[in-house]
């Protein structure tokens, strides 16, 4: 079987046992709506302008319920010690790293797909314009996300602890996500040109890169048993 | 019983401090915008050096460690991320002290002191994942993974926060401006050796006490007060508690 065909039947395996489940997609997603909707009690948006704080309170809640995603990608491996199956197939364990990656960008994206358009109607904002763009910006920082946050989820799951843990090393890491994807996210929603944010994008597709990358080599230490 | 080089180094180190606090207080001038508060720089920016020094080291030793899988390679780049944790401690307290007489407040959102405080957040993380491993080789490999990753960081981090603030201004320029009065830039040297001999003293002694550590284990190991450390009483495919 081929490298990507490994990495595409972890997504789906973990995508199919979702399906079936249905325990993690409605949850994600009414959590990080919860978080909207705390935000639109704490800031008074008939004062405020969405246009500053929105994409900090999206990115919030879509960090915090990325980080139950997370902590949740491991478990059914770690329970009843199913990883253990996967740790003796004759496979790259990189290429398990990247489905895993995979699976949780889609589980993220889902609860951005909704969340979006949701914010946009409880803001009382338009989005249809360079939606495009909208999309980049969504699509790269998540990857970026959940790059990192794969590779330490996979060392918390192994703790006790792993609920404290993972966004104790996760959400400094993350910083630079956060930020870019804040400010990418503002511009997009303000209308500016695109130069004006351009290097937003550019570091967190160089993100996305460096950690993919140092993942891949680093994946097989974290699981090692 | 300590080494020789060991026990000179610490009497230097005990040396050094007395004299660096003389240079710092008495030799240096007092600056005259800031006043006695600029005095706290003698030992805030050595301690920041130090923080550095610490979290470099850890990287390179985490990464020598996945590479040779050789303990002494933990051990140092866990005192290491220590020392760097705790002279990071150091600049993020000592910051604040001087900050709030000369620019009026406690904290700004400015890049260093920012990234700072992520670089401290991060190996606090190291430190606490450490903790939860369940014995040492998990607990070496995890810390490697985790500090290697923190190194990556670093400048991806630092970068974004400068572009997160826009043109930051230059407040930091110490003495105002000018460069530093060569009395000033001499305490500054002297406080930086000291730190330096600081650190490399906590770093062997540190390193001196894993080492004792794990000979009382292999001891108590073999008159049989310990149950077998390294048996891995699941194997791969047993149980984790």
């Amino acid at each position: 079987m081929s490298y990507l065909g490994i990495v595409a039947l972890v997504a789906a395996k973990d995508l199919r046992t979702e399906l079936r489940s249905r325990e993690q997609a409605l949850s994600l997603m009414v959590f990080a709506l919860l978080v909207l909707v705390v935000f639109n009690f704490a800031f008074d948006f008939t004062i405020l302008d969405f246009g500053s704080l929105g994409p900090g309170i999206l990115w919030v809640a879509f960090i915090f319920s990325g980080v139950l995603a997370l902590n949740h990608a491991f478990r059914i491996e770690r329970e009843q010690d199913r990883i253990e199956g996967i740790l003796l197939a004759p496979i790259d364990r990189s290429a398990f790293y990247l489905g895993k990656v995979l699976s949780t960008v889609i589980f993220m994206g889902t609860v951005e797909a909704v969340l979006v358009p949701l914010s946009a109607i409880l803001f009382n904002q338009s989005i249809t314009p360079r939606l495009g763009l909208m999309v980049l910006a969504l699509v790269l920082n998540t990857i970026g996300f959940a790059a990192v946050g794969t590779l330490f989820a996979a060392i918390t799951t192994q703790t006790r602890r792993s609920e404290v843990l993972l966004p104790l090393l996760l959400f400094p890491a993350a910083v630079p996500i956060a930020l870019a994807a804040v400010r990418a996210t503002s511009h997009i929603l303000a209308g500016r040109p695109f130069a004006r944010y351009a290097n937003w994008i550019y570091m967190s597709a160089a993100y996305d890169l460096v950690f993919i990358a140092a993942a891949v080599l680093l994946f097989d230490y974290a699981l090692q048993e | 019983m300590r080494a020789m080089p060991s026990r000179i180094l610490i009497a230097l180190t005990a040396l050094a401090v007395p004299v660096s606090l003389h240079m710092a207080l008495v030799v240096a001038p007092t600056e005259e915008k800031m006043g006695v508060v600029q005095r706290i720089f003698y030992y805030h920016v050595p301690s920041a050096f130090m923080a550095f020094l610490g979290v470099g080291l850890c990287a390179i030793m985490s990464a020598l460690y996945l590479w040779r899988r050789e303990r002494r390679f933990d051990i140092m780049a866990h005192a290491a991320a220590e020392l760097g944790v705790l002279f990071c401690t150091i600049v993020l307290v000592t910051g604040p002290i001087w900050a709030r007489p000369v620019w009026g407040v406690w904290w700004t959102g400015e890049v260093r002191l920012t990234s700072t405080l992520i670089l401290w957040l991060i190996y606090v993380g190291y430190l606490l994942l450490r903790e939860n491993a369940e014995n040492r080789e998990q607990a070496a490999r995890w810390g490697a993974v985790v500090a290697i990753v923190g190194a990556l960081d670093m400048p991806i981090i630092y970068k974004s926060v400068e572009w997160w603030r826009g043109l930051h201004p230059k407040v930091l320029k110490i003495s105002g401006g000018g460069g530093l009065d060569p009395s000033m830039e001499r305490a500054l040297l002297v406080c930086t050796i000291t730190f330096l001999l600081l650190f490399a003293t906590l770093f062997l002694e540190r390193v001196r006490v894993a080492l004792l550590e794990d000979e009382v284990e292999a001891l108590e190991h073999a008159i049989g007060r310990r149950p077998a450390v390294a048996a891995p009483a699941s194997g791969p495919g047993g149980t984790r508690s």
